[in-house]
């Protein structure tokens, strides 16, 4: 019976894998012979996106997903955590217990909904408060911030809550401050399921792509601001995918490829600033 | 407990399941541009008030997904609202159903109201700046255009734009709603738009001298306006052909002026 | 100048405060936004009635039931799916390359545009499996985008649970199997119930995927296998193609309170099956 079992969950992960390995293969077969083609130097470099006389140079939208990425995670990733830390080891145990899944109702909230908040809202004041066309790096990246809470938050808890313990009184029992425990012992305890939670929200910001396209403003241009519209790599193959044909397709796919990269870069990234730092 | 439950759920999936009976000699799809979908889905409604054993089964997806669908038969009919079609779609039987004006929009308290064919091609490729030159405020002039590849983009350039290319830093939106509230929340911003889309939430310019109006289009003095065509591949199944011709009939051209649209049949 | 530790406690403690306090604003900004704008249209007809004249009128009755469809088969899936699965990685593997690996492609996957999860689903469902435009490839299609969250979650929930449970369970001659029921799965139920939430609000707010696979047919579907649209895609239709805003954001209102539902049902649903379950 329990080797029965052990088959079948063996095959679960299988198909799992299997199921991801496949859409990875469809995105690579889709992309990399225009890669190849049109060399990977002048993809990449390329400042000019002009598909239909032929010119593919993504450089301009690697500097976007970088730049609303680098924002969203800024003002995301700390909010989050800090936000987990105060429901999990500091919030009366009642205020945790409802504020946890009303955070966990703002990721069932469309991003189309997202967009259009922002469009409306969010872009005219930063255009009349800071100026610039509103519709910027900045938007997209308070609006995508906002977007990751939820798996942040509700990922982070978890991880903290599921601290024995005895680590927590043990630390408090040699004399140090709340604080002083949550830092030094908690976080450092949580920190595999806070990594996994930030990872994870880290994913959904590279990957969002409808309330990005609305808000970002979706220039060709390389960005000099925060405050100047910007098109990321998710963007520019949403906005361009419902109508394109031929190379300009396997362009977009071959985009996604190199947005692949992009997440496997960060996710490295993540991985080793948690082991040096915590 | 334990075992009502995937039972339950066993049962719950089979009866949805049973349910798969699909008379396919009835069924109708059409896929493609999502700017008319909503049209398709109307005439749709109408027309199964008076067939009311047809299916007509209506998806989006964009122009591109409509080609493909017409291509590989996953739809019989293609909706696609680009000017030309590209090489893939010659083996297709392409119909004008519709034609679609674009109004030239801006914020409702912006001073300009008309703008010649001049000073459009010249606001939008980038050479005017500032709305003063053409008699608004002292203030930059925001592009917003559609995406590469839309049917109302791909219209808007070849007959505002010409040769030119479009101003360097547009921002762009991808869809109608977005371009109009992009627009509405924004003075100093310019775009287009479907004729049948503008409200008070923006101004439609006066574009050569005319008024952007759908009369306008169809007695051929506004010259800006973009057709849907219904892509077909080889001969149509008999119920795609009712639809189609329903489509081109008085009534079904009737509902399409009704909703904002231009005829292509009186 | 070293500052005291009870003050540094009163900063982080504040610091803490403010920055949930942040998110909830934000999170209260939306919902309030959403249902100031939307709710008053909402009525037992909107609920009840079919979509009619592109959405102007009538109501979202096929919406709201494709949406329960479209949520019950990806979550039908890649939850039993995602859950094996990091149970089989969790418990029945030792922790090396391959399962680091592993670990790593699952989260670059969750970092995959849900675009591309759209066209994966309607290149391999639609046209290839012949299921055309679907409930059932649109579930499938989702269950594939959700799958990620739900193995890493569960998984982290699982390996948190301390490896005492485990020593003491075996040391009594459980099986393998049986440790993890009535060991590990209780605690880590929780955690694992947070992918499955996470899972949900994905699968409700998924518009991209939902439109490449299931398409967005009007009608109320009557079997897996027809068409349909669910809140979030009739949301994004209205919006995009500037149909009726008043309904659109009627829809958006309707669509939260559904989250909430769901959401309150799953957690109660847990409740209930650890009650008595566990000592701590």
């Amino acid at each position: 019976m329990d080797r029965f079992i052990s088959r079948l969950l063996f095959l679960a992960a299988c198909s799992s894998t299997a199921i991801l390995a496949l859409i990875a293969l469809f995105i690579f077969m889709e992309g990399a012979p225009i890669l190849f083609r049109s060399g990977f130097g002048h993809f990449l470099a390329g400042r000019t996106w002009a598909p239909l006389e032929g010119q593919f140079g993504i450089l301009p939208f690697i500097l976007g997903s970088l730049w609303v990425t680098a924002g969203s995670l800024l003002l995301g990733v700390p909010l989050g955590v800090a936000c987990a830390t105060y429901l999990a080891v500091f919030a009366p145990p009642r205020s945790a217990l409802i504020l946890k899944p009303a955070i966990e109702l703002l990721a069932g909230i469309p991003s189309v909904v997202y967009g259009f908040l922002g469009v409306l809202w969010l872009a005219p004041l930063i255009r009349t408060h800071l100026g610039g066309p509103g519709l910027s790096i900045l938007g997209a990246s308070c609006v995508l911030a906002i977007m990751i809470l939820p798996t942040i938050v509700s990922v982070s808890i978890d991880a903290l809550q599921a601290v024995p313990r005895s680590y927590r009184e043990g630390s408090l029992a040699l004399g140090a401050t709340e604080w002083q425990t949550t830092r030094r012992v908690v976080l450092r305890a949580a920190r595999s399921g806070i990594l996994a939670g930030v990872i994870l929200g880290m994913g959904r910001a590279v990957g969002e792509t409808m309330a990005v396209i609305m808000i970002s403003g979706n220039a060709t241009h390389i960005p000099g601001s925060i405050l100047d519209s910007v098109r990321t790599l998710t963007a520019n193959i949403a906005i361009e995918m419902g109508y394109a044909v031929g190379d300009h397709r396997r362009a977009l796919f071959a985009t996604g490829v190199v947005l692949f990269f992009f997440i496997m870069i960060l996710n490295t990234a993540a991985l080793r600033v948690a082991r040096r730092k915590f | 407990m334990r075992t009502t439950l995937p039972r339950g759920l066993l049962i719950l999936t089979a009866l949805c399941l049973s349910g798969c009976s699909r008379s396919a000699q009835n069924l109708v799809t059409l896929a493609g541009s999502t700017a008319f979908q909503p049209f398709a889905e109307k005439l749709a409604e109408v027309y199964l008030t008076t067939h009311p054993d047809a299916q007509v089964n209506v998806q989006g997806g964009g122009s591109a997904v409509g080609i493909q669908a017409a291509l590989s038969g996953a739809a019989d009919v293609g909706m696609a609202d680009l000017l030309d079609l590209p090489p893939e779609a010659s083996s297709l039987t392409s119909t004008a159903v519709a034609k679609d004006g674009i109004a030239i929009i801006v914020n409702p308290g912006n001073p300009v109201s008309s703008l010649t064919a001049d000073e459009a091609r010249s606001i939008f490729s980038g050479k005017t700046a500032s709305w003063k030159e053409v008699g608004g405020h002292d203030a930059t002039v925001r592009i917003i255009s559609r995406e590469e590849g839309s049917g109302t983009r791909r219209s808007f350039d070849a007959l505002v734009l010409g040769g030119d290319k479009l101003a360097s830093g547009a921002l762009f939106e991808n869809s109608n709603g977005t371009v109009r509230e992009a627009v509405a929340s924004d003075p100093e911003a310019i775009s287009y738009l479907s004729i049948g889309l503008v409200n008070e939430r923006v101004k439609a310019v006066a574009f050569g001298g005319i008024a952007p109006s759908n009369r306008n289009v169809k007695n051929g003095t506004y010259s800006l306006s973009r057709p849907v065509f219904f892509l077909t591949k080889g001969e149509p199944s008999p119920a795609a052909r009712a639809f189609i011709d329903f489509v081109l009939s008085p009534v079904g051209q009737g509902i399409l002026e009704k909703e904002g649209l231009i005829a292509v049949k009186e | 100048m070293r500052i005291a530790p009870t003050l540094t406690e009163k900063i982080a403690k504040g610091m803490l405060m403010l920055a949930c306090a942040s998110a909830v604003a934000s999170l209260l900004f939306v919902i309030v936004f959403i249902l100031a704008g939307g709710f008053r249209h909402v009525s037992w007809g909107f609920l009840t009635q079919p979509i009619l004249d592109m959405g102007r009128s009538g109501g979202i009755a096929p919406a709201i039931v494709g949406t329960f469809l479209m949520v019950f088969v990806a979550l039908g899936i890649a939850a039993p799916l995602g859950v094996a699965s990091a149970i089989y990685l969790a418990e029945y593997t030792l922790e090396g390359r391959a399962t680091q690996a592993i670990r790593f492609g699952i989260n670059c996957l969750a970092g995959v545009p849900s675009i591309i999860f759209g066209l994966f689903g309607f290149i391999l469902f639609v046209v290839m499996l012949g299921l055309s435009w679907s409930i059932l490839s649109g579930g499938l299609s989702l269950a594939a985008m959700i799958l990620p969250t739900i193995i890493r979650t569960a998984e982290e929930a699982l390996r948190s649970v301390p490896a005492q449970y485990r020593d003491v369970a075996a040391s009594l001659g459980a099986t393998r199997w049986q440790v993890v029921t009535r060991s590990v799965l209780p605690y880590a139920l929780p955690g694992i119930l947070t992918g499955v939430i996470l899972g949900i609000g994905r699968s409700i707010e998924e518009t991209a995927v939902v439109i490449f696979t299931a398409g967005s047919a009007v009608q109320m579907p009557r079997s897996l296998l027809d068409s349909a649209r669910t809140m979030a895609v009739h949301f994004y239709i209205l919006a995009r193609e500037g149909i009726s805003t008043e309904k659109a954001y009627a829809t958006a209102a309707v669509l939260i309170l559904t989250i909430l539902v769901i959401n309150i049902l799953a957690y109660t649903l847990m409740h209930r099956v650890l009650r008595g379950r566990r000592a701590v």
